[in-house]
């Protein structure tokens, strides 16, 4: 199945109580998948087919505050048209799960896989995991609503998925039996929900008086994660075999220079750095599964080890001095005084094919800051026309 | 008609609340979940209800309550009913939304939309106190014709708005909906009547309610109810209800009292009596015909037989 029936196929296996979306290439299928099972009788799930991702996910949040377990899916100009109730849904504490199927946003218009939408919506709140291929993107769904609805968390999770590149790729999913997944994933057990025996107010006016307090309760919320993440994904080892984590480190061991990127680029990477290994060059990759909260200190540990990275970006931050990605492992390095050196390859917007030989230029790169360059150029633009 | 005695003494939407002394709103609110027969939640969209209803720590809801943004109010009220039906709840409470006129004909008028269609089983009340009031009284496509507001002001060349207000039911009744209806806070129990049809209604039902605001409208605190029952002994705003597309006048006003005394307490319509706005006025009262007239044909009712003149009004 391609990337968006596995994770179509997963929020049918987890019984979700409702689902609200609304169509957007290259997200569509899952939409689409989910409203045959739904016209098959093969869910028990109410779907609120919206007018808009903004209803989307406003009334996603009302059933979740209503105490259902909930889905939705979008990509690009949905999520941002999503945007405001993006920050109400974490601040609500609802634990949604979405799907979101990486693609660039306009102008110019382009339906095509990067990073930018999430990437634009990064700080909303949402604990955000980005998947490299099908399978990923069916396991971490499974595992989204775990984390999503674990009472020390009680935040929303995207689960993201690179744009055509995984959602409409064909691959061989491994899942689960019906019985594992309801054991595995279990039943929504809300802690407050909008009951008529026992009213309570949610979404009231703060003023400066309490406002803060909102907020840094929705910090330790997303502090309560990453321990409550690695205990799911242990879990999840245990029913189906595939361990997952904060990040996957790549013939990091000995590796002199790394690659650093997220989402479907990983496999490339990897096949790149396998190939330089052959020609004796001391090459590994990272993957970064977990992107907020941050793995700070893991990814700090894998990365002292090597002289050099290449922090693959696949969205621009205008006006900023690194990518989004790059600029959080600019911090790591602040924060915890690795003295890796970094630069910052930005590539594959708007669905531009990120190709070995421009992966082999990353890490080349990467091998000669390691033997002592300097960085002439901190951020470039990979396989962009001059 | 329901009587006074038959009223609940429950104050579901409790004294303490932050509203203005002579709120229309508020006066809507608390009618409305008087009205009430089952367990409710109620859904509020961002604007003077939400705000001074549920200042943190404090609440005035005695059952659960939501507010979540200004737009999206019909869509969480979907998605709360979605979840009930699955829970198999949907017929044992009544979700009430509440959302203003800006909330509701300008900003909320798509997620109302996509609700409508959709037969969601909810009741949408929209509190209408003619402009965003809650932002410092703004022009909403409630606003009437010659309003001054913030944004429309009275100025020497434009005297206040010149577009006119919506017809927000002709919108629902588009949608087919099942019911739909305008209220007045001063005519409670045709008002409180209103609410329970609309409620028992199975999908979505409409009631758009007239709730004067003294400090937009610029008129004494004391007088509200009074503006209230002018604005339909005037015929300014018709009360009447769409049933299964069936229009029927609530109230036939055959003497209407003459617009003016409704006009003439409200600081927002002081400048059209000004005589380089006589003009201006005349407009606005034919818009308030043509919409009587328009409403009372609706409800095959005949037509107003006379156009008002300046020389029937009580200046």
């Amino acid at each position: 199945m391609n990337g968006d029936e596995a994770v179509a196929f997963a929020a049918k296996q987890a019984q979700v109580d409702v689902v609200a979306a609304y169509p957007i290439t290259p997200q569509t299928i899952i939409v689409e998948r989910f409203s045959d099972y739904v016209a098959n009788g093969e869910v028990d799930t109410q779907f609120v087919c919206v007018e808009s991702e903004h209803s989307a996910l406003s009334a996603c949040v009302g059933s979740s505050l209503a105490g259902s377990r909930v889905f939705t899916a979008t990509s690009s100009q949905g999520l941002a048209l999503m945007h405001e109730v993006l920050y109400l849904a974490s601040g609500l504490r609802t634990p949604i799960v979405m799907a979101v199927a990486n693609r660039a946003l306009s102008a110019p218009l382009n339906i095509h896989n990067d990073h930018s939408d999430m990437m634009g919506s990064r700080d909303c709140g949402w604990v955000q995991v980005y998947a490299e291929n099908a399978q990923e993107a069916y396991d971490w769904t499974l595992q989204a609503f775990r984390i999503a609805e674990n009472h020390k968390v009680s935040l929303p999770v995207t689960v993201n998925l690179d744009g055509f590149t995984i959602s409409h790729a064909m691959e061989g999913v491994a899942v689960l039996e019906e019985d594992e997944v309801s054991e595995f994933v279990g039943k929504r057990d809300p802690m407050y929900r909008l009951d008529t025996t026992n009213p309570m107010t949610f979404g009231a006016m703060t003023l400066p008086d309490y406002y803060s307090e909102f907020k840094r309760q929705q910090v330790e919320a997303m502090n309560n994660a990453p321990p409550v993440i690695t205990s799911v994904n242990d879990e999840f080892k245990k029913a189906s075999g595939r361990q997952y984590s904060k990040l996957s480190a790549f013939n990091m061991e000995d590796a002199d220079a790394a690659v650093l990127c997220m989402g479907s680029v990983a496999g490339t990477a990897r096949a790149v750095a396998t190939k330089l290994r052959g020609q004796g060059k001391r090459v590994g990759v990272v993957k970064v599964w977990q992107y907020r909260p941050f793995p700070t200190r893991e990814l700090a540990t894998v990365l002292s080890k090597v002289k050099s990275v290449g922090v693959i970006d696949r969205a621009v931050s205008f006006g900023a001095p690194y990518g989004a990605l790059c600029s959080d492992i600019a911090a790591t390095k602040v924060l915890t005084g690795i003295q890796t050196k970094i630069f910052n390859p930005i590539c594959g917007l708007g669905g531009r094919d990120v190709k070995p030989a421009d992966i082999e230029g990353i890490f080349e790169t990467a091998l000669r800051h390691a033997g002592g360059a300097p960085i002439d150029d901190p951020v470039t633009f990979v396989g962009v026309r001059p | 008609m329901v009587t006074l005695k038959e009223l609940s003494t429950q104050e579901l939407f409790g004294p303490g609340h932050r509203l203005c002394t002579g709120c229309g709103p508020a006066a809507t609110a608390r009618i409305t979940m008087k009205a009430l027969e089952k367990p409710a939640i109620v859904v509020n969209a961002t604007g003077c209800l939400e705000v001074a209803s549920s200042i943190y720590p404090d609440t005035a809801w005695k059952v659960p309550w939501v507010h979540t943004l200004f737009e999206n109010t019909a869509a969480v009220a979907s998605g709360i009913e979605a979840s009930l039906r699955k829970q198999g709840k949907a017929d044992a409470v009544d979700i009430i939304a509440f959302g203003g006129d800006g909330g509701t004909f300008d900003i909320g008028i798509q997620a109302l939309s996509g609700a409508l269609e959709r037969k969601h089983d909810f009741t949408y009340i929209c509190y209408d106190n003619e402009a965003y009031m809650n932002t410092g009284i703004q022009r909403s496509g409630a606003t009437p014709y010659g309003a001054a507001t913030t944004t429309t002001p009275a100025g020497t060349k434009i005297p206040g708005k010149m577009d006119a207000k919506k017809d927000l039911i002709g919108v629902c009744v588009a949608h087919g909906v099942e019911y739909a209806a305008t209220g007045s806070v001063a005519y409670w129990n045709d008002y409180i009547t209103k609410v329970r049809r609309a409620t028992a209604v199975k999908g979505p039902a409409v009631i758009h309610v007239l709730a004067p605001c003294p400090l937009g409208w610029r008129f004494e605190t004391s007088e509200t109810i009074k503006l209230a029952k002018l604005a339909v002994q005037t015929r300014y705003f018709p009360l009447y209800e769409v049933e299964n597309g069936k229009y029927k006048l609530s109230m036939k006003i055959p003497k209407p009292t003459p617009l003016e005394e409704f006009l003439k307490p409200q600081g927002r319509f002081r400048h059209l009596f000004a005589p380089q706005f006589a003009k201006n006025l005349e407009e606005l009262k034919r818009q308030v015909e043509s919409n009587w007239n328009r409403v009372a044909q609706l409800c095959g009712e005949a037509p107003a037989q006379t156009a008002r003149s300046p020389s029937q009004s009580s200046s």
